[in-house]
């Protein structure tokens, strides 16, 4: 079970949070002018790496707030935690 | 010639001796014993039959890894079943018994099996129990095969979870973990150290070694360790206490034994505690498992592993027999011949395979006991026990019978790597040990000691310190194992030489499986069950893929091993259920009517995660009766309904109407302030989610209904679009469903009754329409009030704080019974909601159902504004003609309802196939007297009044599309 650093509460276990994927998700638009490609991208199409993953989590069973993370998908390491809206580190994968 | 006891014995008490009885009869050993140890020194050497050919069975092991001594421990609702007697500490009166055995150990008829050994290899029942059905089969052959009896009553017994943090956690109490344990409270800043141990007793292999220590006999030192350990403020000492699981970001799970080392009448309290201790680092001190050597007749009792032998006259003084040969590749087993040895034991011999002289060969010389070098074992002779071990030369094949009652094995050691292995730590193959070692660490976790494959007291020791302290210590190379006998491909020896002894699987098991093609090792353990059930293979894994290695000649650590998974030893289902068992594992809300309606023998069913009345049966009636009075006496005059369970939702803020735009399939920003609007919610795939009545309360401020079981669902996806979508929307979303307590009163007399109840807000039907929304009082109390209906009839729902919706429902029932007001449940609303052809989402949808599905197309059409879902409903799916649409159903036959879920064909059809939809909704009508439906059915809008054929359970029934508002069409009565 994770620990997961809300970045309102600090540390706490997993199960008091909710994982939402992948985040950085565009929500393309307008609904009369996307193809039914882009959509089905947008819906069902992830990134799924073996490696850096950056994405969104809420604190459920807290502030119930959203927030980004970044986490090894391999050695479950959480490497970065950030807001909504944020770009995030660098270096972390897509 | 059996087991003996000695005077020896490190963690006896000889001067308490405790009665206890096996297999009904009584037998006496001492505290500190354990029922194996205690029924080795009885002379008890048959002590199980095995899973398949119910071959008699001895002692193999003395910890946990023992495969054969699976007992059934007490009876009745306290009776656990498959433990292992290793584990079991004997206690006055304790009565056990053995499984798998038809009448007893000694005598078992199904012992047959093993007359016919070689034509039930590996996965024979599959193969030959394939026609006509496998599961024809399957439970006289699970019978006959079968562990122990659960309990057939509930577990009387309490569990309870405790949570840590810890800055270092030590598993594993031998010579490593206590130095390692040390060494870690010494560091400055390590705050809290805990150190736990499966067994009753600190020590490991301390307690049964006879080796010296840092110029201290093994015990001493252990006891002076300990000693210092005790003083530390910052150590947390658990003893029973198993380390299970590690998961992620260093979660270990331990599992505490409080109760189960007392006679039942003495226990008190929990018997067991889950640990969920969060670890800054941890120090995994978990030993070594000996390898068993493969031979013919090496599950006969008598053979047992070195180690095991060495523990038992050590520890306990209890001798497995009078005269011993013992087999090994490794220096270690040479102990276990000299303790014997000294315990009082004829050696006989010490079978070598390795050519040149172990490092004790020389003590051995000494003490006059033979080595045979270059030798192993070939076959053990005896029939329900070992009398004489034929050994053969590795180099020219020359064979020698040895008598002997006694035949003791060590084949090398396999470290415990199960911890470090689940922490997602990798394995790697070391060719001197022939086993595999911990390599790289995935979290801040390390093996210490045997379990990183050090297996010399005084290495292990200097390695835990330097570990401990975060160094990196040198340690002298182990000393290399010799080789281990292989079978030929074919050999029918290779039939009777056990690999694992608790699954019944032999080398020749193995190689049938990889003749067949079964090379991978999760396939190899599945055909032939190596390596499952209780022991997960502690014993034989390794050297299945060591046998499997040979046949394919891929090295071991090409083949790898099989996933280690959680719990590393069985966990009693109680631990992990702790406190949540009974009423406490799903705790239901209840309603402020609960208590009221319970008085009026409502009969209250779980909705959900609510309790609720699902109607208020009088005087006896069934439930056919109490619907059809309860919906009559809403149609004809009046009926109250705790409806306190809808979802409630305020949304406010300068862009509460533009979120809500983008949340409903309707138009939200054109409501008038004060009216209400019924609104479909989809998922971003645009299937119906939910429905319910919006209110706008104000400007910037609206009351969002729900369905009652998604209320806290739908709240959390608003909080999701506005914190990651849209966040520069100003909008507050606050889920209230249990501020307000909500009571709907509904008929034609609903309006009398609530103004009897006292309110200031006007009630006429023109300053109060239906489908919109007042503020004011009721009773003195603030009230919020919804003039809405699902049940067709002229309807309030009316809202107050939570803690007045008991004095409501009381205040409406006094109002309303000159009306004669009858309280009614949810079946009769749902009764009267399909008489309506009112939607309810969840049973008339199903996860494919669009909004054009359930009459919305129209709407959406209207609206040019995106919202939720909107784009997934123009997918070509979307856009098919032959769509499946809500409809209703009008029974044609002259027959009763039919079941919900019951098939929708054309009118011509003659066989059940091809459906064109099915029922959703079904109830027998009291107002219209006659059975109704709604139907989910292709192009169904454009079929009203055909006939159609409906497949409902094995029979047809005729039927006719119809518009499903069956019940005032026009809607006069909820407008009343």
């Amino acid at each position: 079970m994770l620990l997961i650093n809300c970045p309102n509460c600090g540390p706490r276990p997993e199960i008091e949070f909710r994982c939402g994927g992948e985040s950085h998700i565009e929500r393309p638009g307008p609904h009369g002018e996307v193809t039914d490609e882009a959509w089905s991208d947008y819906l069902f199409y992830r990134s799924n790496p073996k490696a850096e993953h950056r994405e969104r989590w809420v604190h459920a069973g807290g502030c119930r707030r959203w927030f980004n993370l970044v986490r090894d998908t391999v050695t479950h390491r959480i490497t970065a935690v950030y807001p909504m809206g944020e770009a995030g580190p660098a270096e972390a994968a897509r | 010639m059996s087991g003996s006891r000695t005077d020896g014995g490190t963690t006896l008490d000889r001067g308490r001796p405790v009665p206890f009885n096996w297999a009904g009869r009584r037998y006496h050993g001492y505290a500190g014993d354990t029922l194996a140890s205690a029924l080795l020194a009885n002379g008890v050497s048959i002590i199980g039959r095995s899973f398949k050919y119910h071959r008699p069975r001895g002692l193999i092991a003395a910890g946990l890894d023992e495969p054969n001594g699976i007992v059934q421990l007490e009876s009745g609702a306290v009776t656990v079943p498959n433990v292992k007697a290793t584990q079991i500490e004997l206690y006055d009166g304790l009565t056990a018994n053995p499984v798998n055995a038809h009448p007893s150990v000694d005598f078992d008829v199904m012992a047959v099996n093993s007359l016919v050994k070689r034509f039930i290899p590996a996965a024979f029942y599959y193969k030959t129990f394939l026609w006509p059905n496998w599961k024809l089969f399957e439970p006289s052959i699970r019978k006959a095969a079968g562990l122990g009896r659960a309990p057939g009553e509930a577990d009387p017994d309490t569990y309870e979870h405790r949570y840590a943090h810890v800055d270092v956690l030590v598993v594993g109490s031998g010579a490593a973990g206590l130095a390692a344990a040390e060494a870690a409270a010494a560091i400055p800043g390590n705050e809290r150290v805990a150190l736990v141990e499966a067994d009753a007793e600190f020590g490991g292999g301390l307690l049964s070694s006879a080796d010296q220590i840092e110029g201290m006999a093994a015990i001493e030192w252990r006891n002076a360790a300990l000693t210092r350990l005790e003083a530390l403020p910052n150590m947390l000492l658990l003893n029973r206490t198993m380390a299970f699981g590690f998961y992620d970001h260093g979660l270990v799970a331990l599992c505490e034994r409080l109760t189960d080392h007392l006679p039942p009448h003495e226990r008190s309290g929990p018997r067991q505690r889950l640990w969920k201790v969060r670890c800054r680092r941890v120090i995994l001190a978990t030993g070594a498992f000996e390898r068993p050597i493969p031979f013919a007749g090496n599950d006969l009792p008598g053979v047992m592993l070195a180690s095991a032998a060495q523990t038992y006259a050590k520890r306990y003084g209890a001798l497995p027999g009078k005269r011993a040969v013992i087999c090994t590749n490794n220096d270690s087993a040479y102990a276990a011949a000299f303790a014997l040895q000294d315990a009082g034991c004829e050696i006989a011999a010490i079978v070598d395979t390795r050519s040149t002289a172990g490092a004790r060969a020389e003590e051995a010389r000494t003490r006059g006991i033979a080595i045979m070098s270059t030798a192993a074992p070939l076959r053990a002779r005896g029939r329900r026990r070992v009398n004489a071990l034929e050994i053969v030369a590795l180099n020219d094949a020359a064979k020698r019978r040895i008598r002997c009652d006694t035949v003791l094995t060590s084949d090398g050691w396999n470290p415990a790597v199960h911890l470090h292995s689940q922490s997602g730590g990798s394995l790697a193959y070391d060719d001197d040990l022939q086993a595999f070692l911990p390599d790289r660490a995935v979290q801040d976790a390390v093996s210490i000691g045997a379990a990183a494959g050090v297996l010399t007291m005084d290495a292990a020791v200097t390695g835990a310190r330097s570990l401990a302290r975060g160094e990196t210590p040198v340690l002298p190379p182990a000393a290399a194992v010799g080789p281990t006998r292989h079978f030929a491909d074919g050999d029918i020896a290779a039939q009777k030489a056990w690999v694992d002894f608790q699954n019944d699987v032999t080398v020749g098991d193995i190689q049938l499986a990889a003749r067949e093609n079964f090379r991978s090792v999760e396939h190899l353990k599945r055909y032939t069950t190596l390596g499952m059930a209780s022991d997960q293979g502690k014993t034989s894994n390794v050297t299945g893929i060591q046998v499997l290695s040979d046949l394919l000649g891929k090295p071991p650590q090409a083949i790898g091993t099989t996933k280690f998974r959680p719990p590393f030893d069985p966990v009693t289902i109680g631990a992990f259920a702790g406190r949540a068992v009974g009423a406490d594992l799903m705790p239901l809300a209840q309603t402020p009517a609960h208590d009221a309606q319970v008085a009026l023998g409502a009969k209250i069913e779980p909705y959900g995660s609510w309790l609720r009345a699902a109607y208020l049966p009088r005087n006896g009636e069934r439930e056919h009766e109490a619907l059809a009075r309860e919906v009559l006496a809403v149609r004809n005059s009046v009926g109250l309904f705790d409806a306190s369970t809808l979802g409630k939702i305020e949304v406010k803020g300068p862009d509460a109407a533009e979120f809500l735009q983008r949340i409903y399939v309707n138009g939200v920003r054109n409501l008038k302030i004060g009216s209400c609007r019924y609104g479909l919610m989809l998922n971003e795939h645009g299937i119906v989610y939910d429905d319910g009545v919006f209110a706008r309360l104000g400007e910037d401020h609206f009351l969002v209904g729900t369905t009652s079981g998604h209320a806290g669902a739908i709240a959390d996806t608003l909080h999701e679009w506005l914190q990651c979508e849209w966040s520069d929307l100003k909008v507050m979303v606050e889920n209230v469903t249990t501020g307000w307590a909500v009571m709907n009163v509904a008929g034609r007399h609903a309006r009398d009754v609530f103004a009897e109840a006292g309110t200031d807000i006007d009630l006429s039907a023109e300053a109060f329409p239906h489908m919109t929304y007042r503020a004011g009082t009721v009773g003195g109390v603030p009230a919020r009030v919804q003039r809405v209906s699902f049940t067709g009839e002229l309807s309030y729902e009316i809202a107050v704080p939570w803690g007045y919706g008991a004095a409501l429902w009381d205040a409406l029932m006094r109002c309303g019974r000159r009306y004669g007001i009858t309280p009614f449940g949810v079946e009769s609303l749902m009764v009267m909601r399909v008489e309506k052809g009112f939607l309810h989402v969840g049973s008339d949808t199903d996860g494919t159902t669009y909004p054009q599905d359930v009459g919305f197309g129209a709407a959406i059409a209207k609206k040019t504004d995106d919202f939720v879902g909107r784009r997934s409903t123009m997918r070509p799916e979307g856009l098919r003609e032959d769509r499946r649409q809500l409809v209703g159903l009008e029974i044609t036959d002259g027959g009763g309802p039919l079941e919900t879920g019951a098939h929708v064909l054309p009118g011509d059809a003659i066989e059940p196939r091809g459906t064109q939809g099915w029922v959703t909704s079904s109830i027998n009508s009291p107002t219209l007297g006659r059975p109704l439906a709604m139907a989910l059915v292709e192009r169904g809008t454009q079929r009203l009044g055909e006939a159609v054929r409906v497949w409902d359970l094995d029979t047809w029934r005729e039927a006719k599309i119809a518009d499903p508002r069956f019940f005032d069409p026009a809607g006069k009565r909820i407008h009343g």
